[in-house]
């Protein structure tokens, strides 16, 4: 190896960023959900502070209807690495009576994580939340700060957002306020893609090709399962396919893939002509889903 | 792969969502799903053509007006580079936020729409690139093909627009002209058959060639130290590194340095990037840091080689835009952030407001009002370590915090 530490303009930008979420503000967090994202996220820590630990916690938003194979990755995850992970679940919120289940064909939990999150907030006294969004995953997304301050209701003011200039991040907030960190807002999907390559790091299965019990509706594929309403006219078969992103049962399709390796999944990235979100329902609700949520303090 | 950021500026209407639309199309970016939003929309919208600017409009409000309103980043890329462009708007009102897109950007797109020529805005445009140093800017003279493609008409727009150029203060600034049409697709990133008279690269193809010489950090090497490291571990039981990017140049293993602002001076005893031990650290790398003897370093200090100190001091004089509703006035208190370090700043005085667009100065100013520039004085409480912003961009530039609001109110350019 060469011996001049080397310029990845987005790993370095990502490490800067993530020094000064430690640095100016008290109580950080950073929300992981399993996905490839906040799995980049927590290599971008660990290097961030090395050989110290990584000197906040993890916390999950949890719907209850994760896949399975993304819950016990998150577990393994942090056991492997010594970390401190929080769990919070939609489920409690639902038996709080906070938020009411959605019900019908396209119901899903995912507006309701909002709620949780935006509780959790408050019950931790979290001053900044690392997120791993990024600008080339949806248009509101695009409009997004590195620091992006949240009132006092977890809500994004998007038209009357901090000028962000040079490198320079200002995290100054009021007490009640919290600014939401998105370290990796300058990374394509293909740029995460190629760092899970190059660092070697270890995802959930279902990123890979497997066979699963699908089914079809509006041109995509759905996963069976008994958290995804299913009409009786919607037949059920199994399909080799794999996930893009990792959301909720509910709102994350599927695509076909033979892509069973990470060089095989850069491969088809590479070539693929539809979006990554492509594949999210949740987005496909309006043209301003993903800013409507924003708005309401969605993650 | 290289990674070059690109500001854009243009009057409203001047079509810049479109050439970047254009862009996005022609090189097959745009995804499947992206484009049949942008079709699906187009059509409810009664219109014959794609309306590209659908595709970085991520706002209701911008939908709504169509218009830009906020600064947008598109991301793309070819087999040698990866592309972020700063979709900045147009607005009179939303100077700040091209002052903003322009700060993180090593190229400027300014567009002037062919049939209107060099107006107003564009002055502006000129001005504030050349103000923050951008070093190369393309002038892209957009609706080609309302004009007929004239090569007298594109000619006398260089004409006007290099008549600018020998008024500016940053003389090395690279400037291209391309005649495109954004709408078309002439010279974007396919050579147009309607201009043979026109011999250079097509947009595309001139980013392409561009060396990705990165203008943020030109001058010497400085390290501001982002956050101390203790592990306190048993195997890292005296472990004192100290966090941060390395600005301007490298820096390397047995450098004689001095640390702000105690002026102590130390030798680089190791370079870390994560578990890796380095010799160097190049421009921009986030590295952790080593030195020799114990001494006390904490957040805000800054490294530097011991032959290279830049200006220590209590006062400054910068160029401001400034940003906020609020007036700034004489006597105004903020804090300064220059890179990870915050200082009071006191507003010692306005000398004079400037006009960004070439038309002089004006002596009787008594505050600055949103999207004015100035030249103004501050006193600080504690010493700042700044070298000139035309020396480094890095280290000669700052941001202003209002200590009421905690926004950020203005941006400052250190003379």
């Amino acid at each position: 190896m060469k011996n001049t530490a080397h310029i990845n303009p987005l790993e370095n930008e990502a490490i800067y960023i993530i020094r000064e979420v430690a640095a100016q503000f008290e109580k950080p967090v950073l929300l992981f959900s399993g996905g490839k994202d906040s799995i980049t996220l927590v290599r971008l820590a660990q290097k961030a502070f090395h050989p110290a630990k990584i000197p906040f916690p993890l916390m999950h938003i949890d719907t209850g209807h994760n896949f399975p194979e993304t819950i016990e990755f998150r577990d393994k995850l942090v056991e492997e690495l010594g970390l401190e992970l929080i769990v919070r679940n939609v489920q409690d919120s639902i038996d709080q009576g906070k938020v009411r289940e959605e019900s019908g064909k396209y119901s899903s939990r995912n507006v309701l994580q909002t709620t949780t999150l935006l509780d959790a907030i408050e019950e931790f006294k979290f001053d900044a939340c690392i997120g791993g969004a990024r600008r080339d995953e949806e248009k509101a997304r695009a409009k997004e700060r590195i620091f992006s301050v949240r009132d006092d209701f977890g809500q994004w003011d998007e038209k009357n957002q901090r000028p962000e200039l040079f490198d320079m991040l200002n995290g100054d907030i009021e007490h009640g306020q919290n600014v939401r960190v998105f370290p990796i807002s300058n990374w394509t999907e293909l740029d995460v893609w190629s760092y899970i390559e190059k660092e070697n790091l270890e995802i959930p299965s279902i990123y890979f090709s497997h066979k699963r019990k699908t089914f079809l509706r509006d041109g995509m594929i759905w996963t069976a399962s008994e958290h995804v309403y299913r009409e009786d006219d919607e037949l059920v078969e199994e399909r080799t396919v794999r996930f893009r992103t990792v959301g909720d049962m509910s709102c994350t399709a599927a695509v076909n893939s033979h892509a069973a390796t990470i060089s095989e999944v850069v491969a088809e990235i590479r070539i693929s002509t539809i979006s990554e979100r492509g594949a999210r329902i949740d987005d496909k609700r309006s043209e301003a889903a993903m800013e409507k949520r924003k708005q309401q303090g969605y993650f | 792969m290289e990674v070059l950021k690109i500001a854009t500026a243009g009057s409203v209407d001047d079509g810049k969502s479109t050439l970047i639309g254009r862009i996005l199309y022609d090189t097959k970016s745009l995804t499947s799903d992206k484009l049949e939003a942008i079709e699906k929309t187009s059509k409810q919208k009664g219109y014959d053509y794609l309306d590209f600017s659908l595709a970085t409009d991520g706002l209701v409000a911008e939908r709504e007006q169509g218009i830009t309103i906020d600064v947008a980043h598109i991301y793309f890329s070819t087999k040698t580079k990866s592309y972020i462009i700063a979709d900045t708007p147009g607005h009179v009102e939303y100077t700040r936020n091209m002052v903003t897109g322009a700060s993180t950007s090593q190229v400027a797109i300014i567009l002037i729409d062919a049939r209107r020529g060099v107006i107003e805005q564009t002055n502006r445009h000129f001005f504030i690139n050349n103000l923050l140093r951008i070093k190369e800017v393309i002038v892209a003279v957009n609706k080609m093909d309302l004009v007929d493609f004239s090569e007298e008409k594109y000619n006398a727009i260089k004409a006007d627009f290099e008549a600018l150029m020998s008024k500016r203060d940053y003389k090395e600034q690279k400037i291209t002209f391309i005649p495109v049409s954004a709408l078309q697709g002439d010279n974007v990133v396919n050579k147009s058959e309607k201009t043979p008279w026109y011999k250079g690269d097509t947009l595309l193809n001139h980013l392409e060639n561009l060396n990705t010489i990165d203008v943020y950090n030109q001058g010497t090497p400085r390290f501001p130290v982002q956050y101390v490291i203790r592990p306190k571990t048993e195997e890292y039981h005296d472990f004192r590194g100290y966090a941060g990017k390395v600005y301007g140049g490298e820096l390397s293993v047995g450098d004689d340095v001095v640390v702000l602002p105690s002026q102590t001076k130390s030798k680089i005893k190791d370079i870390y990037f994560y578990d890796k031990k380095f010799q160097t650290a190049s421009r921009r790398s986030s590295v952790t840091i080593t030195l020799e003897n114990d001494i006390n370093v904490s957040r805000g200090d800054m490294i530097v080689k011991a032959d290279d100190i830049p200006t220590i001091d209590k006062q400054l004089t910068a160029t401001i835009c400034w940003m906020d509703s609020n007036q700034l006035t004489t006597g105004g208190k903020y804090v300064i952030q220059h890179g990870v370090n915050k200082v009071i700043a006191k507003v010692d005085k306005i000398h004079h407001k400037i006009n960004p667009d070439y038309s002089g100065i004006n002596t009787d100013v008594t505050g600055l009002d949103m999207n004015d520039l100035a030249l103004v004085s501050f006193k600080l409480n504690k010493p700042m370590f700044y070298d000139a912003f035309e020396n480094h961009r890095t280290n000669g530039s700052f941001i202003l915090i209002d200590t009421q609001s905690n926004n950020t109110v203005g941006a400052g350019f250190i003379k």
